[in-house]
């Protein structure tokens, strides 16, 4: 049985950048226990000397010419923004702030 | 109500009517808007409609029919695209509060294919949030109903596209499949749903959830259909480095050919472990109906295939989490409104614009990247994941298709597995080995079950082979109604 504890649930959650609630760390905490109990077969698998496959088909270096082409305008880009000015999209300021 | 019984709009022939002028893309798409008036607020299938925009494309398309002028291969018919799919102009939401306001600014390569085979798209389609369950319970804008009996549900996590199919309120839909989210709901209700071989389709403008396993397919209540969809929407485009550069594909001409001295692979093991006894009967219907036009059925072993939904379960989040760091309150999507950093605007707006499934997958994905357990639980899961397509590649040495289930049971009742994440994954069994080994995969409706739900079952092919697998589909659909066959 994997356990985790709500410190690691946390740890987790920051590194993921979302903010959970208690209720949230809690059921977190335990439906993700379960599920990698049952991820955990895979040790039963012997695996020496076979290559991962991190994709279904063997395309690498898929290149394009070096040219300019076609892309989506600033107005576009900036269409669906929380917060803009119009050229740029809008931040809150980090110099200030914990990190 | 409805006057229609469900998945009674075959698209062959509504084409061959639209042709000779027995029914006008109009009339068509008319008869679409007013099964969506009568049955969506019940159903939920759609979270946004056109149908202002297709009434005047599909009087477009008559006007051009009268004057003689050519018409791509889908004219007039009316089509439903899943809402994690960009179609310029229209809202896309993914089903997450995340993307609630998101108008996008730009066409998916395969809504530019629809648009140039003259279909007609008349909405974007409900789904599991972020195309993460199989269910479609899991969306911010509540749940999708199976037109078969609102008491179930349709299947996930395209579930809007085949209950819009199967309730006739479309006559073909696009869905996207990373685990079995095109053929799960395909077998719930009553569809032929395809997951092409793994970069046939250019996924530009799908919203990625894992990206190795992601791919765009169609829904359909003939094998016509779908085969008349997947030549519309497949081809190579540059703008997704994974598109293979093969040309469309050629598929609707040779379907009527049955494959002589087809070989059958078919595995006994698998399916008596954990199968219902009415999937079981359906699928050995299938077996016989095969035998009977003279295939030869091979046992064959998938030995890592019990290994699947595991392998699935740490590739499929992993991807997810380095995908859906994109959503950062900046660009796009949901803003947190308090804040005293930066930080806190990340994990806020994220938190409050993800749903828990969502939430749990990333952290999944996140866990299991983490440093100290990226070799214990991604590495080894790549590793099974070579043994699985290996396993294939054995097996398509002696057969030219596998057959077997599409799920463990026919579409199960809302709020069923809803409480329990693990049970529900585990319902993906038969699916997900399609999409780690990028093997083109049909799902086929093969009958009904004691509580008049569909049954349907599997056919896997080669890479590349959907014709060969598409015009065996169409050797059982041939054979007659499958709506008859009780099981």
């Amino acid at each position: 049985m994997s356990e985790l504890t709500s410190a690691q649930i946390e740890h987790v959650a920051r590194l993921a950048r979302i903010e959970i609630s208690n209720e949230e760390v809690a059921a977190l905490r335990d439906s993700m226990g379960h599920i990698l109990t049952y991820i955990e077969r895979l040790n039963e698998v012997d695996t020496e000397g076979v290559e991962p496959m991190v994709h279904a088909i063997d395309l690498s270096n898929v290149f394009r010419e070096d040219v300019v082409a076609p892309s989506l305008s600033r107005d576009a880009a900036l269409s669906n923004a929380p917060s803009s000015d119009g050229r740029y999209f809008l931040v809150p300021a980090i110099l200030d702030g914990d990190q | 109500m409805s006057k229609t019984s469900p998945c009674e709009r075959l698209v062959r022939s509504l084409l061959e009517r639209l042709q000779s002028g027995d029914l006008s893309a109009t009339r068509l798409t008319e008869e679409c808007l007013s099964e969506i008036k009568a049955n969506n607020e019940a159903l939920n299938v759609f979270v946004s409609l056109q149908e202002e925009s297709a009434l005047r494309q599909a009087e477009a398309i008559d006007q051009r029919r009268a004057r003689g002028e050519s018409l791509g291969p889908l004219a007039g018919i009316p089509v439903a695209v899943k809402d994690n799919i960009c179609q310029s102009g229209q809202k896309m939401t993914c089903s997450s509060r995340m993307l609630e306001n998101f108008v996008s600014p730009y066409d998916a390569h395969v809504v530019e294919k629809l648009y140039a085979a003259d279909a007609v798209i008349v909405g974007k389609t409900n789904l599991d949030e972020f195309a993460m369950g199989s269910s479609t319970e899991n969306s911010y804008f509540g749940m999708t109903r199976n037109p078969w009996n609102p008491e179930y549900v349709p299947g996930g996590s395209s579930g809007g596209s085949a209950s819009a199919v199967a309730s006739n309120m479309a006559a073909l839909a696009l869905g996207s499949d990373t685990g079995g989210s095109i053929r799960q709901p395909a077998s719930f209700c009553g569809l032929v749903g395809l997951k092409p071989t793994y970069g046939r389709v250019s996924r530009y403008g799908l919203v990625a959830f894992a990206s190795s396993l992601d791919q765009i397919g169609p829904f359909s209540s003939d094998v016509y259909g779908a085969a008349a969809m997947m030549e519309a929407i497949s081809g190579h485009d540059e703008r997704d480095s994974t598109s293979l550069p093969y040309p469309p594909l050629d598929l609707t001409k040779d379907l009527d050919q049955p494959i002589s001295g087809l070989k059958i692979g078919f595995i006994e093991e698998l399916m008596e472990k954990s199968v219902d006894r009415d999937v079981v009967a359906g699928v050995r219907h299938a077996i016989d109906v095969y035998r009977q036009l003279g295939a030869e059925i091979v046992p064959i072993s998938l030995k890592h295939a019990e290994y699947a939904v595991a392998t699935y379960y740490i590739i499929a989040p992993s991807e997810a989490s380095s995908n859906l760091s994109r959503f950062d309150g900046i660009h796009y999507g949901h803003r947190a409104k308090e804040f005293s950093s930066l930080t806190e605007m990340y994990s806020r707006s994220r938190g409050e614009g993800f749903g828990p499934e969502v939430k749990r997958r990333i952290m999944l994905g996140t866990y299991a990247l983490s440093s100290g357990y990226y070799d214990a639980y991604y590495n080894k899961a790549l590793k099974v994941r070579r043994l699985i397509r290996q396993d294939y590649d054995e097996a398509f040495q002696n057969v030219d298709v596998v057959l077997g289930p599409v799920t463990p049971s026919a579409a199960f009742k809302k709020g069923e597995h809803s409480k329990d994440p693990l049970t529900m994954y585990l319902s993906d069994l038969f699916t997900i080995s399609a999409n780690l080994t990028g093997l083109p995969a049909v799902s086929v409706p093969c009958g009904l079950n004691g509580q008049g739900m569909p049954l349907g079952f599997q056919l896997t092919g080669k890479a590349l082979e959907e014709s060969t697998v598409l015009r065996i589909a169409r050797m059982f659909e041939s054979q007659g109604d499958w709506k008859v066959n009780r099981f």
